[in-house]
């Protein structure tokens, strides 16, 4: 047998900057490809799902296939605004890091409706529900969750300017939310170490027998860490009420998905390994991703087991505020991504089936705007980074534990406080 | 579409009785009534116990109470655990509240951030604290920072019970002191006892903290004191004084240290293990010493130690684990910071060696009672 030469494989993306984006990697498959199980099937009734793609969105605007989660046209209304605001809102936050007022930024845009459908999908109020909340643990980039369940935008801003309006106090970076009351966990910044609290949370949810669903977040790259394997090793001994979400954006920072070995497998296929319902889905189609979670989360609920979604998207925005994109992948690639806008996407079927003009959509836009630019100015009357009323520096020392031991109240002692 | 008001009633009130769970609070304010420190315990019924019969009864006790608390780990479910400090768990709380993990420890401790955060009380038990390392990240990047980083917001309530310690002829994979990588991460509270009533009673006290503690059991001292002459007859729990262990619900306060023996001539800061080498130095050199039990690392007894070193006037501290930054370093400089005036002897720490735990030379490793007693003498003739 002859030899070849042995050598260590390093994948490469399929364009680098200076070379037109190249996505001929991705199969498009049409809307009425994918199946939709029972949501009680066996987990082994979807692994073929793991491969496929969820759509709905049809490129023409119209819907078709399996999976139409049948929105009537003010949610899907809804679903719109909360992307627009999303979009607007986030260029707004990487605008204030530019202008020295935030310490850091990150946006999802290009993404937003993965944020968006999952947040409307996971009906926290669903009647008959037992008690428990759900819970959400998110990553930097699904700020939408928190614009879906109608947090206040101002906050959210005071929260990436660290002013006196901040409710974490300055503790934590810009975009590290925390929103118990939205369903919101405390993001940490730590990469999938929440996936695996989110499966915590679910099977204390199952404990208690709580009607509730733990949803965890990481992006593609992160499926590398330690914790992404704990979270799916747990899921699928404890079968608790849990939705592993994998974001694939396609980048993590500088790194296309193949270094986390995206090339070989789809993420969506991990999930088979461990004996778990998986589903790949459009990131791209709002309808899609409502489908997707709305599949899952009621498979949770009614005590069938956690499901694995992968959503397949792209970062059209930089990794954070730090990073610039152009110097690792084409200038243009995010606009010759095959899965197109998710903005653009949703408007044009809003359009088609005659419920929304694009004056309508216009008008929207317009509103939106004027929204986000009098929550940024709200919120800047309060304060910036380096204007306003001064944190006390007693917060640095508040919530370390419950009650400040000797030793830190020695310290802020020391301090003058 | 959530409801923020809905979030916020649950939100508003203890996050972590949240859901509906039923915590006894009658028995609770009862037994605190009966019992805090001191007298209250010769009046209620003891038990022997060893140190793993402690440990375990201070869980059932818990379990029995406050249906949030549970209990889990590798081989900790059905069979008890590798040292059976969670024997019978099962079949007496039921498989939903005591069960096996997979051997993930980033599993384990992560699983419990988030059921913490729920509102359960997780006493998760990593088999060997050598084994702990996986599961550090979980440790000090979330389970610590929890509260802080979200103002309160979400906590986590949780212990993490974790074997100790050598002098079992475990090598470097089941014999180490990683104390100090905990006392050195904010936000964690860090318990060490090193006797059967201080287990049960610090257990108790750990599982009902609001915040996270790590719980180090050394596991020289399961089955019995131990004064480091390896080569003498066992002792067992059952023969000794702090054996006796009470029924039922009582606590021993964390942040407190123990004077285990008043002395004029020289104080010993010790913890776990230790305590006893301590006492078996000072018993074998006739030297009239303080010994001073630690049991929380953190938060550190500070008054106690001053106040201690101030009517001595020298200190030896004397830990298991290695030397170069370890506990011993942070009590010296807190000896030197506040001390100072008072000190007629240089600090001496007697430690392990900077190397890690070796199985053939074990006791050469292990800082026993004549290299204790050695510094002491070292310290008391210093002049």
């Amino acid at each position: 047998m002859a030899q070849i030469e042995l050598k260590l494989h390093v994948p490469e993306p399929a364009a680098r900057p200076g070379e037109d984006p190249d996505f001929s990697f991705l199969t498009l498959p049409p809307v009425d490809e994918a199946r939709r199980p029972a949501i009680n099937a066996a987990a082994s009734h979807t692994y073929d799902l793991a491969t496929a793609m969820i759509r709905v969105l049809d490129d023409d605007g119209s819907i078709g296939g399996h999976w139409d989660p049948e929105l009537d046209a003010e949610t899907k209304r809804a679903a719109l605004r909360h992307m627009i605001v999303t979009r607007l809102l986030e260029e707004q936050f990487m605008l204030l890091q530019r202008q020295g007022k935030a310490a850091f930024a990150m946006a999802s845009l290009g993404e937003e409706a993965v944020a968006v459908s999952a947040a409307m999908a996971v009906d926290v109020d669903s009647p008959g529900y037992g008690p428990g909340l759900d819970m959400h643990f998110p990553t930097y980039r699904q700020g939408g969750i928190l614009v879906a369940n109608n947090h206040s935008l101002v906050e959210m801003t005071c929260q990436v300017l660290s002013n006196a309006g901040d409710r974490l106090k300055g503790a934590q970076l810009p975009v590290l939310h925390s929103v118990p009351e939205c369903g919101f966990f405390s993001i940490s910044g730590n990469l999938a170490t929440q996936l695996i609290q989110a499966v915590g949370w679910a099977m204390a949810g199952a404990i208690q027998n709580n009607r509730i669903v733990g949803v965890g977040w990481t992006g593609e790259g992160a499926t590398a860490e330690n914790d992404f394997h704990s979270a799916l090793v747990f899921s699928s001994v404890y079968q608790p009420p849990a939705i592993i979400n994998v974001v694939n954006n396609q980048w993590a920072i500088s790194s296309f998905q193949g270094i986390a070995g995206g090339t070989n497998a789809s993420f969506a296929q991990r999930g088979v390994g461990y004996g778990i319902a998986t589903l790949r889905v459009d990131g791209n189609d709002l309808l899609a991703g409502y489908a997707a979670t709305r599949w899952a989360d009621e498979r949770a609920r009614s005590g069938h087991g956690p499901t694995l979604i992968e959503w397949v998207t792209y970062r059209a925005a930089s990794h954070s505020s730090s990073d610039d994109p152009s110097k690792y992948r084409p200038a243009e690639a995010a606009k010759a991504w095959p899965l197109g806008d998710p903005i653009d996407r949703l408007t044009e079927h809003l359009v088609v089936i005659g419920d929304m003009t694009r004056n309508d959509v216009e008008e929207l836009t317009s509103e939106s705007r004027h929204l986000v630019d009098a929550t940024v100015a709200e919120a800047e009357a309060i304060g910036t980074l380096n204007s306003g009323p001064a944190m006390s520096p007693v917060e640095m020392f508040r919530h370390v534990y419950a009650e400040p031991p000797p030793h830190l109240i020695e310290q802020r002692q020391e301090l003058g406080y | 579409m959530c409801t923020p008001s809905r979030h916020l009633t649950s939100s508003s009130s203890d996050r972590n009785s949240g859901t509906d769970m039923v915590v006894k609070k009658d028995v609770h304010q009862e037994a605190e009534e009966q019992i805090s420190q001191g007298d209250g315990y010769a009046t209620m019924p003891s038990k022997k116990f060893t140190m793993i019969q402690a440990i375990r009864d201070a869980i059932a006790v818990m379990m029995a109470r406050d249906e949030r608390v549970i209990s889990f780990g590798e081989d900790a479910g059905f069979f008890g655990g590798v040292f059976r400090c969670t024997e019978g768990l099962q079949e007496e709380f039921g498989k939903h509240r005591s069960f096996d993990t997979p051997i993930s420890e980033s599993g384990i401790v992560g699983s419990a951030v988030g059921m913490a955060a729920y509102g359960l009380r997780p006493v998760a038990e990593i088999q060997f604290a050598d084994y702990m390392y996986p599961g550090y990240d979980q440790i000090v990047s979330e389970a610590a920072r929890l509260r802080s980083r979200s103002a309160s917001e979400f906590t986590c309530p949780l212990v993490i019970r974790m074997p100790v310690g050598g002098g079992i002829r475990g090598g470097q994979t089941h014999s180490q002191s990683p104390e100090a990588l905990f006392t050195h991460v904010a936000g964690l509270k860090t318990v060490i006892p090193s006797n059967p009533f201080d287990a049960k009673g610090l257990l108790i006290a750990a599982i009902e903290d609001p915040d996270p503690v790590i719980f180090l059991e050394p596991k020289r001292l399961y089955n019995g004191p131990f004064d480091g002459h390896h080569d003498r007859p066992i002792q067992p729990w059952s023969r000794h004084p702090l054996g006796d262990v009470p029924e039922g619900y009582f606590t021993v306060p964390l942040g407190k240290a123990d004077v285990v023996r008043p002395g004029s001539e020289v104080t010993v800061l010790a913890y776990g293990t230790l305590r006893f080498v301590a006492e078996a130095a000072v018993e074998e050199t006739g030297i009239d010493a303080e010994i001073i039990d630690l049991r929380t690392l953190l938060p550190l007894d500070v008054e106690t130690i001053i106040t201690s070193v101030k009517k001595t006037g020298r200190c030896v501290i004397v830990h298991e684990a290695t030397k170069t930054s370890g506990f011993g370093a942070e009590l010296s400089a807190q000896v030197q910071e506040r001390c100072f005036d008072h000190l007629e002897a240089p600090i001496v720490r007697v430690a392990g060696y900077d190397t890690p735990y070796p199985v053939g030379l074990e006791w050469v490793y292990f800082p026993g009672p004549d290299r204790v007693g050695d510094a002491l003498r070292q310290v008391v003739t210093y002049v």
